[in-house]
């Protein structure tokens, strides 16, 4: 049983109870991915699974044998930081921190899921094109809690990156 | 609150002592008179500018470690076991399967855990950090719903999980008061901090109430609030040669050293707090008990302990902002001035805490009145200890006095912004001194224009687009500025023209790490990335509180005073071979990474040129920062004017606030970056105390029912609106900098602000908080 | 969390296998499971995870879906078929928990969550008939703000947190089973119970019996539909109250509609009385109103949760007055 965390190979825990998030945190000591609740409701935990956005407080590290697992510490690549990242820091998206790494992973997993094509609950027109305006950026990103209030940094910094995106 | 007096009462006790000594020695720019720092007179260096985050780069990687990330070898994971009554003993404690569990390392409980002194309590002494009169871990008493009763420590935090499910309690329950009723009954106290009433009598308020011809007279209920920091509060926690190290989450790493040396009965020197990074604090990242039962724990099993609260465990264990019912009765003339105010009320507290939340401090400085009545009074219940949150006092005073007089206007037909300045005071109304720098009716000014106030119709109810109502509503914005005593900086400059500045501060997301180096560089004459920052650890001296909005004036003031001295020795380093030869540090500034004559700018010697021929490889100057004597002299405040517009469903009640600005009236702003992100963080905590937060309190049992990022709602992504914030950047010349702390105002004013916009789209005027849907269907 | 073993099913057969023993509880996606595992609410010996499971959305021969158990939330709401035909499915899906959690729960799981009622989640400190059967339910007297005010009793108040299964109810969906005894199809409305005596047992599945599939029956070509919900945040929040539609129109009268509450009862809540007043009526507020009206005749509010029946009743007629004045 092994899982593929950054593009390495790591065995999973014995004990079935281990979270991703805590053998990540714990086992494998990327402590980048955070605790914020540990109880799906905070987005804190957020990881991306074979490119998709996951709570890694929910999943039990042995359920995801065999799966590839990025997170926050491979992102940058060769020391220079993804697009994303330098954006928050232009943008002041984050003030404590805390729920960065979170929120991060999870506007790629967001970006991911709008190129497919998917909805939100604010889509006016489920079988339309989708399109990012500012309020679908927010709906899209509602389930990451930030409680120093770096929302409007966060969304312009996401809005930066779809909009090059679009240009590229 | 606390925070407040406590600085407060310390600089009163400190100045009375010795005012006739400390005077002539203190720097000019705290009496009146004085030379304002000369730092204020930059205007084209880097204070102010928009500057990222220097600690940025970590944050978004995920590499800054916070508490529970410090990996000790040997280390066993701490899980909590928490009380079900509100008071009472415990009967009986069934640990053995917990014991026999997998992993299990130790189960503490009062049976077997150390001894140890009682936490001295935050408030009884400038070091004390307690979070309540109480003995933690020590007999079978049961002081509130949700306290600590057994420990486990075990190889994994699974296993310490699983293990503390296992333990069984029973209980002796004993008579508990934990409805906001029957602690009424009970009678309420008078609220007394640091032996200073909450209570301001001028004039015959309720005589001149009942004169006047306009009166508006209403009750105004505030609930229970929780910080909820995204961090969980957690430490790492070792006993190192017979001292203790813990690297936690705090905004107060001296205070708590202090005051966990007091508890294990060590040398102050052998404690060590650290806490490099906060995720998140606004009053809650304090001592609590889980990091002196880590360090019990780990002393019983002679292993470093990680201990994290689950969400739940932090509503367990660590208070938050308690509830408050607020008369607020103003009395008017016809062309609006006030005959009368009154602002009376009451909070509850626990038996065992001091907090009595301050909710009339924004009213004693906020408008000209004949006459004041003004008072805050404690009604006791079982409860864990409340404690400060974000602008303690004027959060939820300001909700009551500004939808008060929001509800003036109205009576009077007046528009609100005319209202409030038509009652600008001109000195302190309640204190009688005179304000450092009150610029508020220029922020109204500059907030009214930009926000179009203008295009606010009076009439409720009379701007509709399809399902929804749409409204504008404003209020003030307050909050002190404050200075604590007990600050104190270090700078080491070294012969490569860098220096090191240390301060025993807190980095919990305000941005200080990165606007102390921006001023400690614009001091020093050096750019920014010839300056080190160093906080967030007890070794370094002085104290320095992240809270009150204080942090950065103590920190400035900590700086001038070590710079000055440095400056000093540098001179003596100097000598006579040296352009500046014979010049006092009064006669030099810092500039270009030397000293130069303020006068005669030719004469000028590189720091590395002074070091070089000195031979030395450092020079190192550490200074207390002078006493708080500025709040002697002047009543010193922030302010704000906020505009909310709100839209409201007509069909389901449902409020979404849609634009929002804050124009800002607090001296000058560091960097314009992070100043911006401050203001924004408090207008949306304020807008989740607005229309989501509550935290529920089953009056039943005093258990709190709502433990959960869940059931607890604070704003997502989808209830922020983009906020707008603008300042006047007008320095108060009395002040570090010419800077106030603005960590805490950006919360005040936004309750009313939302509440006022709800009465304007809907003609309801909803008293009591949060405004959820229920209250406008 | 209580020790337990983990194992994959290779199929459904294998899963039943592994689960023919007490105290196994199969696994999805674990969003919910996981967690009240965490809070020992849920304590299982053995998890046999079914998250792996086959799991397709296939077009029926009559022209309605058929959705795998394992099919995550997010990939049933971005399905083509379910976006054009089937929106208030979608709109359900998409207005439930967060994208991270749609993209783990599987559908299967999502009809078995279970009740986000405080004292049922407080398992120290608090009395709960459905956690502890018989120990009490200090919700009647507690906070109720988000419990039920159809269909509950005494021994329990809570409601069901699902948006989808409020979509399901309105659809007529089926619910196809599988157990050592063989396999069973279940209307969906008969899936879930209401509290009774038992509030322990969410549904009328039998132990071991696993959920394989999900069958949507076609919808007229002209039925519009639609879900909204209504809650305390903008985003991520369970419902106050919800209502799931489907209507079809001849010419300006009712020709059918479904409607189904959530938020208001121990299931998705099938709103039968209403929609026999509305059929062959006019869709006007005051119809709508009227039917709910008497839909809600017989609610019992509790001490917090008054404001629901007059929340429902506008949400029920402006979701309808909608699809009615949509040019579908």
């Amino acid at each position: 049983m092994s899982i593929s965390i950054n593009g390495a190979l790591a065995e999973l825990p014995q004990d079935p109870r281990v979270s991703l998030l805590d053998f990540l945190r714990e086992d494998l000591h990327l402590a980048g991915t955070k605790k914020g609740c540990n109880q799906g409701a905070c987005g804190a935990c957020t990881v991306l699974v074979d490119g998709e956005r996951i709570l890694s407080c929910l999943a039990l590290a042995v359920q995801y044998d065999g799966r590839a697992v990025t997170t926050i510490e491979g992102l940058a690549e060769g020391g220079v930081l993804h697009p994303l990242q330098q954006a928050f820091i232009e943008h002041d998206g984050f003030q404590c921190g805390y729920c960065t790494p979170g929120q991060i992973c999870s506007a790629i997993g967001m970006a991911t899921e709008a190129r497919r094509g998917a909805a939100s609950h604010v889509t006016a027109d489920l079988t339309a094109a989708v399109t990012l305006s500012r309020e679908e950026l927010q709906e899209r990103m509602s389930g990451n809690l930030c409680r120093c209030g770096a929302h409007n940094g966060i969304i312009d910094a996401i809005g930066e990156m779809v909009a090059a995106e679009l240009a590229a | 609150m606390s925070i407040l007096d406590a600085a407060k009462g310390a600089a009163q006790a400190t100045i009375q002592a010795a005012m006739g000594k400390l005077v002539p020695l203190a720097p000019d720019s705290w009496i009146p008179g004085g030379i304002p720092d000369p730092l204020i007179r930059r205007q084209h260096g880097v204070i102010g500018a928009a500057l990222s985050r220097l600690d940025g780069p970590l944050k978004v990687q995920g590499a800054a470690r916070f508490a529970a990330e410090f990996p000790l070898d040997d280390m066993v994971y701490a899980a909590l076991a928490y009380a079900t009554i509100p008071r009472g003993r415990i009967a009986g404690l069934d640990v053995a399967a917990a014991e026999a569990a997998p992993g299990v390392v130790l189960v503490m409980t009062h049976h077997n855990a150390p001894r140890m002194n009682q936490p001295a309590v935050f408030g009884s002494s400038p070091e004390a950090a307690g979070p309540a009169d109480l003995p933690i871990m020590q007999d079978d008493r049961i002081h509130w719903n949700g306290q600590p009763i057994a420990v486990v420590l075990a190889e994994t935090q699974e296993q310490a999980d699983h293990a503390v499910s296992l333990i069984g309690a029973t209980y002796a329950p004993e008579p508990a008061t934990t409805s906001l009723a029957a602690a009424k009954a009970a009678g309420p106290q008078p609220g007394l901090f640091m032996g200073q009433p909450l209570r301001n009598e001028i004039g015959d308020a309720e005589a001149m109430l009942a004169a006047a011809p306009h009166r508006v007279d209403q009750l105004y209920r505030t609930p229970r609030h929780n910080h909820n920091a995204i961090e969980l509060h957690g430490a790492t926690i070792a006993w190192i040669d017979g001292g203790l190290v813990v690297h936690d989450a705090s905004q107060l790493v001296s205070a708590e050293a202090a005051t966990l040396a007091g508890v294990f009965d060590l040398d102050v020197a052998q404690v060590r707090v650290t806490s490099p990074y906060v995720g998140g604090g606004f009053g809650g990242k304090c001592l609590w008990d889980h990091q002196i039962l880590g360090a019990a724990a780990a002393r019983l099993a002679a292993r470093p302990v990680r201990i994290v609260l689950s969400r739940e465990g932090v509503y367990r264990g660590v208070g938050g902002r308690t509830l408050t019912e607020q008369r607020v009765a103003i009395g008017a003339e016809a062309d609006g001035r006030f005959r009368a105010l009154i602002h009376s009320g009451i909070a509850a507290m626990s038996p065992h805490n001091n907090m009595p939340e301050p909710f009339i401090l924004g009213t004693r400085s906020g408008y000209a009145a004949d006459s004041f009545s003004l008072s805050v009074e404690t009604v006791t219940m079982n409860m864990l200890a409340n404690t400060f949150m974000r602008a303690p006092g004027e959060s939820v005073g300001t909700f009551a006095l500004e939808s008060a007089i929001d509800e003036m206007a109205v009576e009077l037909g007046i528009d609100p912004i005319a209202l409030r300045i038509r009652n600008e005071p001109d000195k302190d109304p309640t204190s009688g001194l005179p304000f450092s720098s009150r610029d508020i009716v220029e922020a109204w000014r500059a907030g009214a224009d930009r926000f179009g106030w203008a295009q606010r119709s009076a009439t409720p109810g009379t701007r509709r687009e399809g399902e929804w109502l749409i409204g504008m509503g404003c209020a003030t914005a307050t909050y002190p500025y404050y200075r604590m005593p007990g600050a104190a900086a270090r700078i080491t400059l070294g012969r490569d023209g860098k220096a090191v500045v240390e301060v025993a501060a807190h980095e919990m997301g305000m941005g200080t790490a990165t606007t102390t180096t921006m001023v400690a560089a614009e001091r020093l004459g050096l750019p920014i990335d010839a300056v080190e920052v160093r906080y967030g650890d007890s070794i370094i001296p002085g104290a320095i509180l992240a809270g009150g909005s204080q942090q950065t004036a103590a920190i400035g003031a900590a700086v001038i005073a070590a710079h000055r001295a440095l400056v000093a020795d540098l001179l003596k380093l100097a000598g006579n071979d040296s352009p500046l030869a014979g010049l006092s540090a009064d006669e030099v500034g810092c500039e270009d990474g030397g000293l130069v004559k303020l006068d005669e700018p030719t004469r000028r010697e590189s720091y590395a040129s002074i070091l070089d021929r000195a031979q030395r490889e450092t020079v190192v100057a550490a200074e207390e920062a002078s006493p708080p004597l500025e709040l002697m002299h002047w009543s010193m405040h922030s302010h704000g004017a906020m505009f909310c517009e709100v839209r409201v469903n007509t069909v389901t009640g449902e409020t979404r606030v849609s634009r929002f600005l804050g124009s800002f009236d607090c001296g000058r702003i560091l960097n314009a970056k992070t100043a911006r992100s401050q203001f924004r963080g408090g207008i949306i905590m304020g807008l989740g105390m607005a229309l989501m937060e509550e935290t529920q309190f089953d009056e039943r049992n005093g258990r709190i029912m709502n433990p959960s990022l869940s059931e607890y709602h604070i704003p997502v992504h989808r209830d922020v609106p983009e906020i707008d914030v603008i300042w006047t950047d007008i320095a108060d010349p009395h002040t570090p900098m010419g800077a106030h702390g603005i960590g805490e105002i950006g919360i005040t004013g936004v309750a009313a602000a939302v509440a006022n916009a709800v009465y304007n789209a809907t003609g309801k005027r909803i008293r009591d908080l949060p405004i959820t849907l229920d209250k406008l269907l | 969390m209580t020790p337990f073993t983990y194992a994959r099913a290779a199929d459904p057969d294998d899963a039943l296998r592994l689960a023919a023993r007490d105290g196994t509880a199969y696994l999805g996606g674990g969003t919910n499971l996981v967690d009240l595992m965490r809070e020992t609410i849920a304590q299982p010996a053995r998890l046999v995870d079914v998250s792996g499971l086959p799991g397709a959305i296939e077009e029926t021969d009559e022209g309605g879906l058929l959705i795998g158990a394992a099919v995550r939330n997010s990939a049933l709401a971005e399905h083509r078929l379910v976006r054009t035909r089937y929106p208030v499915l979608g709109r359900a899906l998409l207005a439930g928990a967060s994208a991270q959690i749609r993209n783990m729960a599987t559908v299967g799981g999502n009809l078995l969550q279970r009740t986000r009622c405080a004292y049922f989640y407080d398992s120290d400190g608090s009395r709960c008939n459905k956690r502890a059967p018989g120990s009490g339910c200090d919700a009647v007297a507690g906070f109720n703000r988000n419990h039920a005010i159809l269909g509950a009793s005494p021994a329990c108040v809570a409601t069901h947190p699902s948006d989808m299964c409020v979509a399901l109810a309105a659809l007529d969906a089926t619910v196809q089973l599988q157990s050592a005894q063989g396999a069973r199809t279940l209307p969906f409305a008969e899936l879930h119970r209401l509290p009774g005596e038992h509030p322990e047992r969410d549904t009328m599945l039998a132990p071991g019996e696993l959920i394989t599939a999900i069958a949507l029956p076609p919808l007229p070509a002209a039925a519009r539909s639609t879900y909204r919900k209504v809650r305390d945040r903008a985003s991520y929040a369970f419902a106050l109250v919800s209502v799931a539609a489907v209507i079809e129109l001849d010419g300006d009268r009712i020709a059918d509609v479904r409607i189904a509450f959530g938020g208001v009862a121990h299931k998705p809540w099938r709103a039968a009385r209403a929609e026999a007043l509305l059929r062959g009526g006019p869709a006007t507020p005051a119809a709508i109103r009227a039917a709910a009206a008497a839909e809600f005749a017989d609610a019992a509010p509790l001490r917090d949760n008054g404001f629901k029946v007059e929340l429902a009743t506008r949400t029920l007629v402006a979701t309808l007055g909608d699809l009615v004045g949509a040019t579908a």
